[in-house]
């Protein structure tokens, strides 16, 4: 008895420092790389910058400045309301496309194999290899999808150059760019539905859209938790391909702006039209971090009771 | 031991002594800048001047432009930034030295700061207390391209005024020529468009009140020269909203467009795209016959020595280098543009059109005097121009953006 009394204390903290050991090299890097920028981030929102130093520490000035001050107000609202348009138009044309997309590869027709690998593709493509080929593709002049459409005798507009036609633009480009990956989440959702239960429904006379709408649908509810959540978080820190198929002025007009550019262009300036603020920058940085982390929250709590229910 | 090996022993000895004593007194100095196509220039002025200076070698390393200003502050807070280091000008210097990062300069440390005229010096010192920081480099000019081989085909002459350049661009369109490679795809650009155009209507004078407060941007005379840039819109290419500073380029170069606004800085860039090109740099067209046609100018930026470079005196000592007439002339005739150097002698004819169009340039407005906090004049015009441009908002409008939002922080804007 005593032996165990002694050993087990021992054996507890052994097991403790190895479990500590292991995670030393993780939790380092995770301080370096994400909690310390996070707290320097947060610091450094509470001060005006003298040029590119620290001054006075200023409470929440640089908060109600990008909220409530115009024209920063104007501006952070603007690229705020993108973000939300992206969001839902990526919901719909990307993962609602993407579902389709799955369920069709789950019926395994004739040269799914194929289409799967094309679907998947431009996944591996970086983001600048896409924002050059789309910005081509959709070249005012020179562009293949204005040629396509002047062989029907229909001038194509200057997408990128026109505020109504830019943001859509680049979110059909996003769309093509990932529309793989919320493909084969989802696939991989309907995969690990049992064959019997499609099997028997099917049997019982269920069409596609009844499959898909009162079986499927329910059952890949944690794969549409996933896909929701990253499609948010995405949309949220939207930056490569704005930046790369308009700029970081968010141009034509800021019908391009998104809160990420904004951010950059606020902190980091804009080499040819701003200066560096990292106060103002930072609080932006802040705000952003807390409504994503926020919303992702409230919508993780949300979509996991509804997996539940179902 | 004899003389002769006494003699040859002191003799190698002193050649010891000298080597080990160059290697240990010479200083290496770093120089950043984020023009990585200049490199074989750079190293070949930076070889001449140690070949005067043998006892200072300078690096040159290039930074990425897009990232520039974030990579020198970094550094610099760091205490890992170069010894000297490539500006540029106005309030994108105003922000280093305001961070007490750079090492004022006077005639005393730079004594070649006597070869550059007020204007020069001006554009590269700190307004709160009149230093100069920085030994200023080049002077970049706004006009308008010529593609002459495009004219001489045409029969037809480059316009000298607004009439002129209308019934030139006719000409051209009935050919089946675009007037004018300029679009509205890159915000930089399309504020350097502006410029050249607007410029001569609203002439120095307009300058000198705006920046002082005495005018704003509301003032009818700035509505009334954006409104003539709506007139242009016939000129240039379909689809010209989405028409980018590249394709603007390759327009031009190709010769489906005769004429481009833009910057002396693409003088040798366009040269060197397109060697066999017979081009031309002239004035934006005047705003009737005799009057001036102005041009815009901007200082580009200079040379700034890091305050807390511990080679100070070998930094100091390059600067003033580079503010020499021998700088001046290896610079402009390798580089292609013009050094603010007095007394530098410019060879290239297609320079020496811009050197001329200098003695009648205007600011480059925004860039020159409204880029000292945020929201900038540069950031205002080019997100409103495009709008401008395709009819959703009028000149009026575009001057209340511009003036209420640099009244944020112009205390001379405020209340007008």
């Amino acid at each position: 008895m005593k032996a165990d009394w002694r050993s087990k204390p021992f054996h507890l903290s052994r097991r403790s420092l190895w479990i500590a050991f292991l995670l030393a090299p993780a939790a380092v890097i995770m301080m370096t790389f994400v909690v310390w920028p996070l707290v320097s981030a947060l610091q450094l929102s509470f001060f005006r910058f003298e040029g590119l130093k620290p001054g006075d520490f200023v409470w929440f000035e640089n908060f109600y400045k990008v909220l409530f001050q115009s024209p920063f107000r104007d501006a952070t609202y603007n690229a705020f309301w993108h973000n939300i348009v992206v969001f839902f138009a990526l919901m719909v044309l990307e993962n609602g496309v993407a579902l389709l997309i799955a369920y069709a590869l789950l019926k395994e027709l004739p040269g799914h194999r194929l289409h799967q690998v094309i679907v998947f593709l431009p996944v591996v493509l970086s983001a600048v290899i896409v924002g050059f080929l789309w910005k081509l593709l959709l070249h005012p002049l020179f562009g293949v999808v204005n040629a396509a459409l002047g062989l029907f005798g229909i001038m194509g507009p200057a997408w990128l150059g026109s505020e109504a036609t830019a943001l859509g633009s680049i979110v059909f480009a996003n769309v093509w760019h990932w529309i793989g990956f919320p493909a084969l989440v989802l696939l991989a959702g309907m995969q690990r539905i049992s064959r019997e239960v499609l099997e028997a429904a099917r049997l019982d006379g269920a069409g596609d859209w009844t499959i898909l709408t009162r079986i499927v649908w329910p059952l890949i509810a944690p794969s549409v938790t996933i896909v929701t959540v990253l499609t948010f978080i995405g949309s949220f820190n939207w930056f490569e391909l704005p930046l790369l198929m308009a700029d970081m002025e968010g141009s034509p007009g800021r019908s391009t702006d998104v809160l990420a550019l904004y951010f950059y262009r606020t902190a980091f300036g804009s080499v040819t039209s701003g200066i560096q603020d990292f106060g103002q920058g930072s609080a932006l940085a802040v705000l952003m971090f807390l409504f994503v982390g926020a919303v992702t929250f409230i919508a993780l709590k949300f979509l996991r009771s509804r997996e539940l229910e179902i | 031991m004899t003389i002769a090996k006494l003699s040859r022993a002191v003799l190698m000895g002193g050649m010891a002594w000298g080597m080990i004593a160059t290697a240990a007194f010479a200083a290496d100095i770093t120089f950043w800048t984020w023009r990585q196509e200049d490199k074989a220039a750079y190293e070949k002025f930076f070889s001449a001047f140690t070949a005067e200076n043998p006892d200072i070698n300078v690096k040159f390393e290039a930074l990425p432009d897009t990232t520039y200003p974030t990579m020198v502050s970094t550094g610099l807070a760091a205490g890992k930034a170069a010894d000297v280091i490539h500006t540029h000008a106005y309030g994108w210097l105003d922000q280093f030295v305001r961070s007490g990062y750079l090492e004022p300069l006077d005639e005393a440390t730079v004594p070649s700061l006597a070869n550059f005229t007020p204007d020069a010096i001006e554009a590269l010192s700190f307004r709160e207390d009149h230093k100069v920081y920085s030994v200023p480099f080049a002077t970049m000019t706004l006009g308008l391209f010529i593609n002459e081989d495009v004219f001489e085909k045409a029969g037809l002459t480059p316009p000298t005024t607004w009439e002129e350049f209308k019934t030139v661009g006719d000409a051209l369109k009935s050919k089946g020529i675009i007037p004018l490679a300029n679009g509205m795809g890159t915000s930089w650009f399309n504020e350097m468009f502006v410029s050249v155009f607007a410029g001569p209507f609203l002439g120095p004078e307009f300058a000198a009140e705006l920046s002082t407060g005495a005018t704003t941007y509301k003032d009818p005379r700035y509505a009334a020269a954006l409104s003539k840039l709506l007139e242009l819109r016939d000129y240039m290419p379909p689809n010209f909203a989405g028409v980018d500073y590249e394709t603007a380029g390759q327009l031009f170069l190709s010769g489906r467009a005769a004429m481009l606004a833009g910057g002396s800085f693409d003088i040798a860039n366009y040269r060197k795209l397109n060697p066999s090109l017979k081009m031309d740099f002239i004035a934006p067209p005047a705003a009737s016959a005799g009057d001036v046609p102005h041009a815009s100018k901007f200082y580009d930026g200079g040379y700034a020595v890091n305050a807390a470079s511990p080679n100070k005196e070998a930094a100091l000592r390059l600067v003033n280098w580079m503010g020499t007439t021998e700088f001046g002339n290896m610079f402009s005739n390798t580089l292609g543009n013009i050094s603010p150097i007095n007394g530098v002698e410019i060879t290239d004819p297609i320079l020496h059109h811009v050197a001329e169009l200098n003695k009648t340039a205007v600011p480059h407005l925004n860039v020159v005097y409204f880029r000292f906090g945020k929201p900038t004049g540069s950031e205002i015009l080019q997100a409103n121009i495009t709008k401008m441009m395709s009819g959703d908002m009028t000149p009026e409008q575009v001057g209340v953006e511009m003036t209420n939002g640099i009244a944020t922080w112009f205390a001379p804007f405020q209340g007008k």
